[in-house]
């Protein structure tokens, strides 16, 4: 499915990269926003508010680390912290192929604030296209960085009129905004057993295990489908 | 140190918020270092491939399956929706069908 042969410009893929993760754009607002409240609320000051944004740069772990403040100790937060985005591993590993060519200027850095949705952004363009630069990578990746530094100071400036998230279903943009990556994905290879098989897992996981196992088991799991239900003929 | 100094040190935020980067940027380089391309088997590498949609399923599983009846039919609606329409109507939609529900389930 290459669509172009001929090279694109920075600007042109950079562009290209804005426009397919400012979808998801929309279920960063109300996410930074929350972060940057439940942060004051916590105790933190603006400024480690805004160092823990731009160091850590991971609103799921962000989230929790946050909400457990005050109440646990920092080595348990910093353990958690790993727990959650151990997941990283797993996405990492699956970037690689796509962009081990790449100038390193891009690819630490990319690395560096790999989250789930520019990550997810640049690896169906790779598989839809084929042809993924460094301009896509940038335009998939800066947007989402700054947004989240933007909207997480919004929050600690405006968070105590916000009042609960749940009032206007803030909290389930998140949730709708991941259903549809991953329906993005099941789109391309119709591959149906690694979804059944992490939500699965993850449901059992987050019922008997508690805490934030299931987001990694889950993965595990749907890669673990992916091997057993690999066939040849099928891969591209 | 002392043990009270060294606890007292661990739980200053900033430092906290240090360790918790230190061990994210870990998770995000490690999966890239340790996989070399060339040793990966056809199977292994379409395993890869399969990564984001496990990797997104997991995350927002528990809240879309188990959560309650409004979130479950409010992921399902969001489905149908991306069906056919762009994501965004498709996020619109599941965040208006799940405040509608739990209106109405009081």
């Amino acid at each position: 499915m290459y669509q172009s042969a001929l090279p694109q410009s920075f600007g042109a893929s950079f562009t290209a990269g804005i426009i397919d993760v400012l979808p998801l754009l929309v279920g960063l607002v109300p996410f930074g926003l929350i972060v940057g409240a439940l942060g004051i609320q916590s105790g933190l000051s603006t400024g480690e508010v805004m160092m823990m944004s731009g160091l850590v740069f991971a609103g799921a772990a962000q989230f929790i680390a946050l909400d457990m403040w005050g109440s646990a100790a920092g080595l348990t937060i910093v353990s958690t912290t790993l727990l959650v985005n151990l997941r990283h591993v797993l996405m990492g590993a699956s970037a690689r192929p796509q962009i081990v060519h790449m100038p390193r200027w891009l690819k630490w850095p990319f690395l560096y604030v790999m989250a789930d949705e520019n990550w997810a952004t640049v690896m169906r363009r790779a598989r839809t296209h084929g042809d993924l630069t460094p301009g896509y990578v940038a335009g998939a990746s800066v947007p989402f960085y700054v947004g989240w530094q933007i909207t997480c100071y919004i929050g600690t400036q405006a968070g105590s009129v916000m009042g609960d998230p749940a009032t206007w279903g803030f909290d389930f943009v998140f949730t709708a905004v991941f259903i549809t990556l991953v329906f993005s994905f099941w789109r391309v290879d119709r591959r149906s057993a690694p979804i059944v098989a992490s939500a699965a897992v993850a449901l059992a996981a987050e019922h008997y295990l508690g805490g934030t196992w299931y987001i990694l088991l889950g993965g595990v799991a749907g890669v673990a489908a992916a091997l057993l239900t690999f066939k040849r003929e099928g891969a591209t | 140190m002392t043990g009270n100094t060294l606890l007292h040190w661990m739980n200053v935020p900033w430092i906290v918020i240090a360790g918790m980067a230190l061990v994210t940027a870990a998770t995000r380089y490690t999966g890239y270092w340790l996989l070399s391309r060339s040793s990966l088997s056809p199977r292994a590498e379409d395993a890869l491939k399969a990564v984001p949609a496990s990797v997104l399923t997991a995350i927002i599983a528990p809240t879309a399956l188990a959560t309650g009846v409004p979130e479950s039919l409010a992921a399902f609606a969001t489905v149908l929706i991306i069906w056919r329409l762009p994501a965004l109507a498709g996020i619109v939609g599941g965040v208006v069908i799940v405040v509608a529900l739990r209106h109405l389930s009081g």
